[in-house]
């Protein structure tokens, strides 16, 4: 079963992949076969196992301020500041649809 | 034409009342230098991992007990994906599969007529309610064509209170928000203050005909204040009837409410159906709370959540509240509502009456027609009434005595709201006020008068 170009185009504006080349997209198609594999274990009646860290405590950590005003250092890597605030473009740059740019699903 | 029946769902953000973040030791609060208030957490700076804050738990429990609502004992945490300048993970943690608290309900009163008669209660269900991440704040420069970003609001806890789609207009929608907020307040577990964005409101609204399927459904958003959400909310199914009545449809769209126009307005930056990927956080275990039973034996303290212990101590609710009031003083249900909506002016009037020989129900006029209606007049909360629970009472311990009538009263009370530090015994005076007593004077003053009418 080959992912679809559709899909392919969806991941990569959720994502901002790039698959690139159809290495890219093979590399994908083994690691869901990969995965796949875990269909192969019957699962009927047992209870989903959300992480290896399941049966761990959750620490719960006191209501205290401990960290904070350091705007100085956060900034320090921001490409761009006014007055210790960061800057973004004005909104959300959508990646241009499918048709509209170069990418080698295109031609799939 | 077929009648419309509109449907209204309430999604509702509540900013948990902590000293600090949901998963981070940075400080909450309103108004602070931009990103002063930001730990490398809340930055996203790799490496960092979040660490739930206990009292936030503790919100979440409390409000969930006061809706109604069944803790669940096991709930998860996960992410939610979506790119945006104040999301520095590109994710937010939330609850989307297990969430701490479900099938609640919320009980709210509202006038029946416009003549506000009568009351009744309806009930709204509680889907769930769930522990999430707030994100930072976008301030947009048009001019300039950039986005300033501020992180000190990413990560602060929020409660998301999800409502079944059981209302169906502007009015139900605001009387259900406020007493939610009521609730919070005197939980203590939010300040719930809509315009400081402690509480916020989006709405889904669709129409549909009796007997039909639900109508396509819009979300509003950008809604300020209570009075905001039942004008905004009458707008959208307003519009969505006008819209299908022409032969046009509805789009699942979201859109924002424009409070100088008084209508909504398609949403820019919302591009379709979102795909937020959700996934179980990886770095957080399931949260588990116990109750008397379940305690386990041997575990720190700090460490335990106690639903039970944390059901003994809850408040009296606002609508115990009410009971008690009506209960106690003798007063109608309508009256316990409007001194509990008003911020001090249930303690004013119980001030009152403890210094006062006045029967309650005769004071609660007093309370409502006169002191609320002038502080309504002037904007001005209880708090910066320039008559006191004191001089009210001063003065209506001079009308019960009979020292006054009650029209000299409402005069007096004029007077004193010139805050100009007299008593009411001094204005009495000086505008001679007092009831004659007097037998004899009475008299002499009835006799004058028909002698003068006789002399016509």
């Amino acid at each position: 079963q080959k992912v679809s170009v559709e899909v392919l185009d969806h991941l990569e504006h959720l994502a901002l992949v790039d698959f690139r080349d159809s290495e890219g997209v093979e590399r994908l198609q083994k690691a869901i076969q990969f995965a796949d594999q875990l269909h192969e274990v019957n699962t009927d009646g047992v209870e989903p196992m959300d992480s290896v860290l399941e049966d761990r405590c959750l620490y719960l950590r006191e209501d205290d301020v401990t960290e904070g005003n350091c705007a100085k250092e956060l900034l320090e890597n921001a490409r761009e500041k006014v007055e210790e605030y960061f800057v973004a473009p004005p909104g959300n740059i959508p990646l241009p649809k499918l048709e509209e740019r170069e990418t080698f699903l295109q031609g799939s | 034409l077929a009648p419309w029946i509109p449907v209204v769902g309430l999604e509702i953000h509540a900013q948990i009342s902590s000293n600090s973040k949901l998963f981070s030791g940075s400080q909450v609060q309103f108004a602070a230098p931009p990103n002063s208030l930001v730990s490398f957490f809340d930055a996203s700076l790799p490496g960092t991992l979040p660490v739930l804050n206990r009292r936030c738990v503790e919100a979440a429990v409390m409000t969930g007990l006061a809706l109604n609502c069944s803790i669940n004992k096991k709930s998860l945490f996960d992410r939610k994906h979506y790119f945006y300048a104040d999301l520095p993970a590109g994710y937010q943690i939330t609850q989307q599969r297990v969430p701490i608290a479900v099938n609640g309900s919320l009980s709210y009163s509202l006038y029946i007529d416009n003549k506000m008669s009568q009351m009744v209660t309806k009930t709204v269900r509680i889907k769930q309610i769930q522990l999430e991440q707030d994100s930072g704040k976008s301030l947009h420069d048009d001019a300039r064509s950039q986005t300033l970003v501020d992180l000190n609001r990413a990560g602060v806890g929020l409660m998301e209170v999800v409502m079944e789609p059981d209302l169906c207009c502007g009015e139900e929608a605001a009387a259900a928000v406020r007493e939610l907020q009521l609730i919070l307040q005197t939980l203590g577990s939010s300040q719930a203050v809509m315009a400081e964005g402690q509480l916020r409101v989006d709405a889904n609204v669709s129409v549909h005909h009796p007997g039909e399927p639900y109508g396509v459904r819009t979300e509003v958003k950008n809604i300020n204040s209570i009075r905001f959400l039942a004008k905004a909310v009458d707008y959208e199914i307003q519009r969505q009837i006008e819209e299908l009545e022409n032969g046009g449809t509805v789009l699942n769209e979201t859109r924002a409410f424009d409070s100088k126009l008084g209508c909504t307005v398609p949403m820019r930056d919302k591009e379709g159906k979102q795909d937020y990927r959700f996934m179980p956080e990886p770095n957080l275990p399931p949260l588990i709370l116990y109750d008397a039973k379940s305690l386990p034996a041997n575990m720190n303290h700090q460490q335990v959540i106690n639903i039970d212990w944390i059901h003994e101590r809850l408040p009296d609710l606002p609508s115990v509240k009410r009971e008690k009031l009506v209960e106690q003083y003798g007063i109608l249900p309508e009256h316990s509502f409007t001194l509990l909506n008003e911020d001090g002016l249930a303690e004013f009037f119980e001030s009152v009456v403890k210094q006062t020989q006045m029967k309650p129900k005769k004071v609660i006029g007093w309370i409502l027609n006169d002191l609320l209606s002038y502080l309504k007049q002037h904007s001005l909360t209880v708090k910066e009434s320039p008559v006191s629970s004191f001089l009210l009472a001063d003065l209506l311990k001079l009308l019960e005595k009979k020292e006054i009538s009650s029209t000299a009263a409402k005069r007096v009370l004029a007077e004193l709201w010139k805050g100009e530090g007299k008593t009411p015994l001094e204005i009495v005076k000086e505008q001679k006020l007092e009831l004659l007593q007097d037998q004899k004077e009475l008299e002499q003053i009835c006799q004058a008068v028909i002698d003068g009418q006789q002399n016509e």
